[in-house]
């Protein structure tokens, strides 16, 4: 193995306001090798590509290129050294022409210089032809699908004669045939000597087009081996290896009827045939990777966007939601995962935001009584242990788990039947953590039905009664508590070639 | 394809060019005294301010920021101008002219620093300096009017002589600015820096394009224009009075930049359709009298023309989109 190395990574580690994401990466990139990082959400690969491409800078490490050493330290200064990022959704300029976003940013010509509009629109040409695609350069990139808008991204990496191209989860968008033809770019562009990084969780892509791959878990290095030498559980296993934690689910609660059943629920293209139940007292986990489909079907059973067929049970009763205001008249409770967007009304008190769902109850003869207003957040922030300086505090100044704690408390004032939560824990410390996990086991023996979204396995196998599976915008998986285990879900999870999955 | 997106990129010009013989037409049959040439000289003497503050707007708008201010700019360089006419007679009008557009300048540099360091949006900024450099030409001239003997005969001049055709110096200056200000914005990697800011500012450091020099430079540009436009109005008008001077001009200039299909998010925008954007607002503000249509309704078509505009801009914009789309997936 002595090809020459390109990019020398040692104890690359970088912190996001105090947390360290990535911890101590030694890599090397070969010269005319396409590398896969691969790695569960949040392992660190795409910060690590970041870095590379001067997006983050490194809080400690060092990086040589061809043995010297290298500051990254703009994406500017990146491409000036070869290294080029291309982002799952590029980054473009939508109202100009394809030849005007390769030209820009190439950064070598006086700023009142004229600009030689048939020479660009020659260039992007000949660009086209040596990747072989057929776009009109002339044609403005709003115009563009996203195949195409990555294929002028790839472009300005041969403009600026770019060795290291860094491609962020590209196939996500594209269709079959534009990922064969991708492939087929990024197989030309490696014989040319260049290196390639590509980024994915779809092992069968990263089996028919990567030389080496590299796995990453929870901010740190697991390994990197030739691909010809692993096997799909290999890899799995070195993505999931870390030690279940203990979460203990104390409460068994009783399980009753089904409060929620959901058949043939289809959204093309987000998701396909979702079949489901959840019972009165009963926790269960909706698993699989970012982009699977999880949310979707989530916001489909609220309403906030209906699904195209199927069909929804609610207690026994057929029903139909149009609009998550159906949604909560029938009893159901949803907690986004986007908080900041789709949950608080940051501007907004914390009282007002723990009373928004129920004006019934705060209200008086038909005006809101600020006694009745006050007296219910009081006991919400009593019984949930809410941290806050004042109730009439605005919900933003409070910490992400408080404020998780809020949105909470605000669904829960609603007495809903079923309680949908998607990733609520998402970004919120280990501490308040645990005691979501015993309010949320605390509500299931209260009789509400649970339907638990989440990426963090150990959550989902400490708290759940069953846990479903999607990839892909199917169901891969129906797991009692017994049968799921990191292993198990995670072979659901990882999408497979057409046909295998089912 | 291609022919099909070039279409849609022009029909906005074209389209304004067919209203604006529509209207012409119309007027004509009803009116037969508007098609003369005395008319296409009051409608030429009634644009070129508007003409070039509204080049200055455009790269603003182009920019994704606003310039509420001009008006107020406009009138601050005017009345700073006529009182150094006025107290030192012998100045030559050219240093007039320098002083206008330095002043203007400054005043948009003032505007363009608020909005890149206190990263303030365009809009409050310039709603702010409009009333605060407004109060300022009532400060330094203590709301006097600066009269028309104190106008140097070789300034107004501008506005009734002609070197070529019989077409005025102020239409001939205006005409300069247009075109320089096409060749700037669509012929510079700077005047492209200007387009790719509007259409993404999120991309444009990272393919390092300097934010802060741009917007800097947009607001200073407009500013140094609606100096200009400060000075000849002296020229246009033969006075300076604080109190009229520039007021309510950002909206006329903003109409005809909008209804010219300049988009208010940015990116989008010709000095061709700019130009006939203000060629449309000008005819109309001079068929309307001669119709014998009350002058109170100006201001109703003015706005009413805004807001279609907006409606035109939106549904053009998701038509495009939509058309883009199509093609793609049966091409």
């Amino acid at each position: 193995m002595d090809q020459q190395k390109l990019i020398s990574a040692r104890g690359i580690s970088k912190q996001f306001a105090g947390v360290e994401v990535l911890s101590d990466v030694d890599l090397d990139l070969r010269t005319g090798e396409i590398h896969a990082l691969l790695g569960e959400n949040g392992a660190g690969k795409s910060t690590f590509a970041k870095i590379l491409a001067g997006v983050h800078r490194p809080t400690r490490g060092t990086l040589r290129m061809d043995g010297r050493p290298i500051e990254v330290s703009s994406p500017l200064a990146a491409q000036r050294l070869g290294i080029t990022l291309i982002h799952q959704e590029p980054i473009s300029f939508p109202d100009l022409s394809v030849a005007e976003n390769l030209v820009l940013g190439r950064g070598n010509e006086a700023a009142l210089g004229r600009v030689r509009r048939a020479e660009n629109a020659a260039r992007a040409r000949e660009l086209m032809d040596l990747l072989g695609v057929r776009i009109d350069v002339d044609q403005v990139m709003r115009g563009l699908s996203i195949a195409d808008q990555q294929m002028v991204e790839i472009a300005r990496a041969l403009d600026s004669d770019s060795r290291l191209i860094i491609m962020d989860e590209p196939t996500a968008p594209l269709t079959p045939k534009e990922v064969e033809t991708l492939f087929a770019i990024a197989r030309r562009l490696r014989d040319e000597g260049r290196t390639i990084v590509f980024i994915s969780h779809r092992l069968e892509e990263v089996r028919a087009l990567c030389d080496r791959a590299t796995v990453f878990r929870d901010g740190r290095l697991v390994g990197t081996e030739e691909v010809a030498g692993l096997e799909d559980a290999d890899i799995i296993r070195m993505m999931i290896g870390r030690p279940v934690k203990d979460y203990i689910h104390k409460h068994r609660a009783r399980i009753g009827e089904a409060a929620l059943e959901v058949r043939g629920l289809t959204r093309v293209p987000a998701f396909r045939d979702i079949s489901l139940e959840v019972r009165r007292g009963e926790i269960v986990g909706l698993a699989g990777l970012v982009g699977a489909g999880r949310t979707d079907v989530a916001r489909a059973i609220f309403g906030v966007a209906p699904a195209d067929t199927g069909t929804i049970r609610v207690n026994g009763a057929d029903v139909t939601v149009a609009d998550p205001s159906d949604a909560i008249g029938l009893g159901l409770a949803f907690v986004p995962e986007d908080r900041a967007t789709a949950g608080i009304f940051g501007t907004m008190s914390v009282e007002n935001n723990i009373t928004a769902a129920v004006p019934d109850l705060i209200s008086q003869g038909g005006f809101i009584s600020a006694a009745r207003v006050r007296a219910l957040a009081r006991s919400s922030v009593e019984k949930l242990k809410i941290r806050l300086a004042s109730l009439r505090q605005p919900i933003m100044e409070l910490s992400g788990g408080n404020q998780q704690k809020a949105i909470l408390a605000r669904w829960l004032h609603t007495d809903p039947a079923v309680l949908i939560l998607d990733e609520p824990t998402r970004g919120i410390d280990v501490g308040v953590k645990a005691e979501f996990y015993d309010m949320i086991g605390a509500l299931a023996e209260d009789g509400k039905a649970i339907l638990l979204i989440s990426s963090e396995l150990p959550e989902l196998l400490a708290l759940c009664d069953r846990i479903l599976v999607m990839a892909e915008g199917r169901l891969t998986a129906e797991l009692s508590r017994d049968e799921a285990t990191q292993e198990s879900v995670m072979q659901a999870a990882v999408p497979r070639a057409a046909g295998e999955a089912a | 394809m291609r022919d099909f997106v070039r279409t849609l990129i022009h029909r906005r010009e074209a389209g304004i060019f067919a209203m604006l013989l529509l209207i012409t037409a119309l007027v004509g049959t009803m009116e037969p005294r508007f098609l003369t040439l005395e008319t296409a000289r009051i409608v030429a003497l009634a644009i070129p301010l508007i003409l070039i503050a509204a080049m200055g707007q455009m790269m603003v708008l182009v920019a994704r920021h606003v310039d509420l201010s001009i008006g107020s700019i406009m009138a601050f360089s005017s009345i700073i101008a006529g009182m150094m006419f006025r107290d030192l007679p012998d100045l030559p009008i050219m240093a007039g002219v320098v002083v206008a557009i330095a002043l203007g300048t400054g005043l948009g540099l003032v505007n363009g620093l608020l909005v890149v360091i206190f990263k303030l949006p365009s809009i409050i900024v310039t709603l702010g300096t409009l009333s605060l450099y407004r109060g300022l030409v009532f400060l330094v001239s203590d709301a006097r009017q600066v009269d028309p003997q104190f106008i140097p005969r070789s300034l107004i001049s501008l506005s009734q002589t002609s070197p070529v055709f019989g077409i005025p110096w102020l239409v001939i200056i205006a005409l300069a600015v247009a075109v320089a200000t096409y060749l700037f914005l669509d012929h510079t990697r700077l005047g492209r820096q200007i387009y790719a800011l509007g259409s993404n500012p999120v991309a444009a450091p990272l393919r390092g394009i300097k934010v802060v020099r741009v917007t800097l430079l947009v607001f200073a540009l407009s500013g140094a224009l609606s100096g200009l436009a400060g000075v000849l109005y002296a020229s246009r008008f033969g006075y300076v009075n604080p109190g009229i001077t520039g007021v309510g001009f950002e909206f006329t200039v903003i109409a005809a930049v909008v209804v010219g299909g300049v988009s208010i998010n940015g990116g989008v925008g010709t000095v061709l359709g700019t130009v006939l954007g203000v060629l449309l607002l000008g005819l109309v503000s001079v068929a309307l009298p001669v119709l014998g249509v009350s002058a109170f309704w100006q201001d109703v078509f003015n706005g009413a023309v805004i807001v279609l505009a907006l409606l035109i801009d939106r549904t053009v914009r998701e038509r495009s989109t939509r058309a883009l789309a199509q093609a793609r997936s049966s091409g």
